[in-house]
């Protein structure tokens, strides 16, 4: 395709479809296309649509996996540092190399004995562990998924174009950005028109 | 997966036919994008006197101290705990709804589940309340908190009291995220329905600026299944820790491995009582009748009953522990105290109320029969209350005769309880005003032609249940 200028401050071009399946093959075609600076947008998840657009997997779970185990992790030590365990009774837990560290630590705590129970009770330490570990990975979940997708973005050029309003009503949207490197202001529109859109519109930026 | 639904029900859609995806936004947005409602401001204001009395008894109580309640020893947990356990059940059919029902794929799940959360919400709220103003000094409440402090005292961790801590306070934060995330897409579709720029800015902001592109759909899709993942088990553990409250202590009565299954079901048998009181009349005030049809209230009567049966099971269990274990005070307990006592006809209600009555929802025609529904529900509301003001007064009469005493509320348990539905009142007004009640994207989905066919697959609309959200988790 050709390199030329592209219009200044063009996004790129949205078109607009009715259905589902509309916009699931469009993506799908714009995907064989070649296009890779391409996203799709409906007002709902529709299944595979991400796929078709030629996104991979994302890797939101890997992350929430690795904050429940920090949850887990930090639960676990917060109450066995404590709750006034020697360093002796952990021994068989840290190496006496790091007892001295542990040891100068816990002499700031005050050791609770209850009821002659083990200092380091740990069968009694898992249900904060427990909570700990959903909190954690909570939290990454959905602070995860909101930086990965770039949001908190109360503005964005999509927004510039009037018919997207629709995008989170009723109508499905697929964006071929300029920055795509095979964009083209005149060919793209061409082939994205051959897709049997109901309109397709520029995005100022 | 149709097939394995009720047989009896299935005539009954779970979103009446006509409706695209235009109008079901359309419906579900004007709620909050329309005018006020006069019976509102009535609603509102009523609980919002009601809320006075909640701030009445909690003045007083901080004023005058923990002696205006009913407590004493040995009766040391009153109304506060009966309430807090109580509230916090109920929150628990939120969390049923949102994220049990969701990894089951239920989709009549999904026009109630936006409201079931926000319950949850407010009932943890109340719930928060009794803990904290039972410190007698609240202001002291960081004590409870893992934090460095001078005195070198770090909280007790092999208390199950401490553990109640952690699992309230997670749960209350996984609820409110859960729900935020749920209710970001639909801040989004009234953001661009709006016509009033301050509207707009507002629910743009709540909605972060989301544009619902295939990617983030595709994030998003598997953080709220994580969530309800994750939800799942914590919903579990927070009763099971409410239930260690008790069933770790040695008082007959309260030591039975049974308590952790059974104040779970209990939960949920309450929650879901709650969920039908509260829908029946929303649904009809704000003609959602076709959102939340008949089936879903004959869904959630079936839960009712399971979960009633289960509970029932758990009574049964008790006694037949105390007569089992051989034990003259676990049959103490329940000849002298809990069934036979001075509160014994406490005991005979809640089992009328929560065994006997819930069996009329065996009958197809008690739960497809409204008014009938919606009593039920408020008597399984007020068997679930009994439930525990039975449980709690096992501390009447322990091991010893002169050890023995007697509990009654008093004027300020009363009006501090009678409170709490005033603050648990207000919020569910101001929610059913600012926040889209029913979540608009998901119900979208529910309708046929939000679907696909990928290459190979061609048994379209007629399972569109299984494909329902999540089926690339």
């Amino acid at each position: 395709m050709s390199t030329k200028t592209e219009k200044p401050g063009l996004f790129g071009l949205l078109a607009e479809f009715e259905t589902t399946q509309a916009v699931f093959d469009a993506a799908n075609a714009v995907r064989k296309e070649g296009f890779t600076k391409v996203e799709a947008y409906s007002p709902f998840p529709v299944e595979g649509l991400w796929e078709a657009v030629g996104h991979k997997r994302t890797w939101l779970p890997v992350l929430v996996f690795i904050g429940g185990l920090t949850g887990a992790t930090c639960a676990f030590f917060l109450q066995t540092l404590t709750a006034g365990a020697h360093p002796d009774s952990l021994d068989p837990l840290i190496d006496g190399t790091v007892s001295t560290l542990t040891g100068n630590m816990l002499s700031f705590n005050y050791r609770m004995n209850i009821a002659g129970r083990p200092f380091f009770s740990w069968p009694a330490f898992i249900p904060p562990i427990f909570e700990l570990t959903i909190l954690f990975s909570a939290f990454t979940a959905l602070f995860g998924m909101l930086i990965l997708n770039g949001y908190p973005l109360p503005h964005h050029p999509l927004f510039n174009n009037k018919k997207f309003e629709r995008a989170s009503s009723d109508r499905f949207f697929i964006c071929i950005e300029a920055t795509d490197p095979t964009f083209d202001r005149e060919a793209t529109e061409r082939f994205l028109q051959g897709l049997k859109p109901l309109s397709v519109t520029e995005v100022p930026l | 997966m149709a097939a394995t639904q009720t047989a009896l029900t299935d005539d009954i859609p779970v979103i009446n036919p006509g409706y695209k995806f235009d109008t079901i936004g359309e419906k579900i947005d004007a709620v909050v994008l329309g005018p006020t409602p006069k019976g509102w401001f009535v609603g509102f204001a009523m609980a919002f006197v009601v809320l006075q009395a909640l701030l009445a008894g909690l003045t007083w109580l901080l004023y005058e101290g923990i002696g205006v309640w009913g407590v004493n020893i040995p009766v040391g947990w009153g109304f506060d705990i009966i309430n807090f356990v109580w509230w916090i059940g109920i929150g628990h059919a939120g969390t049923l709804i949102s994220a049990i029902l969701l990894l089951f794929h239920q989709q009549w799940r999904t026009s109630i589940n936006r409201f079931a959360e926000a319950m949850t919400l407010f009932a943890v709220a109340c719930a928060g309340i009794y803990p904290l103003a039972h410190m007698g000094r609240p202001w002291f409440f960081y004590y409870l908190l893992p934090l460095p402090n001078t005195m070198q005292l770090w909280p007790q961790f092999r208390s199950p009291l401490m553990w109640d801590v952690f699992a309230v306070s997670t749960y209350a934060t996984v609820s409110l995220l859960f729900w935020y995330t749920g209710l970001i897409p639909d801040f989004a579709s009234i953001r661009d329905r709006a016509k009033n720029i301050w509207v707009k800015r507002v629910y743009g902001i709540l909605s972060l600026g989301w544009r619902g592109a295939a990617m983030h759909w595709h994030r998003y899709e598997n953080t709220y299944l994580m969530l309800a993942g994750l939800s799942t088990p914590l919903v579990l553990s927070v009763h099971t820790i409410v239930s260690f409250d008790f069933a770790v202590g040695n008082l007959p009565g309260w030591h039975a491995t049974i308590f952790p299954p059974y104040f779970v079901a209990g939960a949920v048998f309450s929650g879901f009582a709650m969920v039908v009181t509260l829908a029946v009349p929303v649904r009809a005030a704000y003609g959602m009748k076709d959102f939340i049809t008949d089936k879903h209230l004959d869904n959630m009567a079936k839960v009712m009953l399971v979960t009633g049966l289960m509970v029932f099971y758990g009574y049964g269990c008790e006694a037949f522990f105390a007569y089992y274990s051989a034990n003259e005070y676990e049959q103490g307990l329940f000849m002298l105290n809990r069934a036979f006592g001075p509160y014994g006809i406490y005991y005979w209600l809640l089992i009328l109320c929560n065994g006997i009555i819930p069996q009329l929802l065996w009958l197809r025609s008690v739960r497809l029969n409204v008014t009938l529904l919606f009593i039920i529900s408020i008597i399984i509301n007020i068997g679930m209350w009994l439930e525990r003001f039975v449980i709690l007064m096992a501390l009447q009469r322990d091991f010893i005769p002169s050890s023995w005493g007697q509990y009654a509320p008093t004027f300020w348990d009363i009006t501090t309880y009678i409170g709490t539905f005033g603050l648990f009142g207000s919020l569910m007004f101001l929610f059913m005003r600012f926040v889209p009640m029913i979540s608009a994207f998901e119900m979208k989905h529910l309708i046929p032609e939000s679907h696909v066919h990928h290459h190979g697959d061609d048994h379209g609309h007629s399972s569109h249940g299984t494909h329902h959200e999540g089926a690339h988790a």
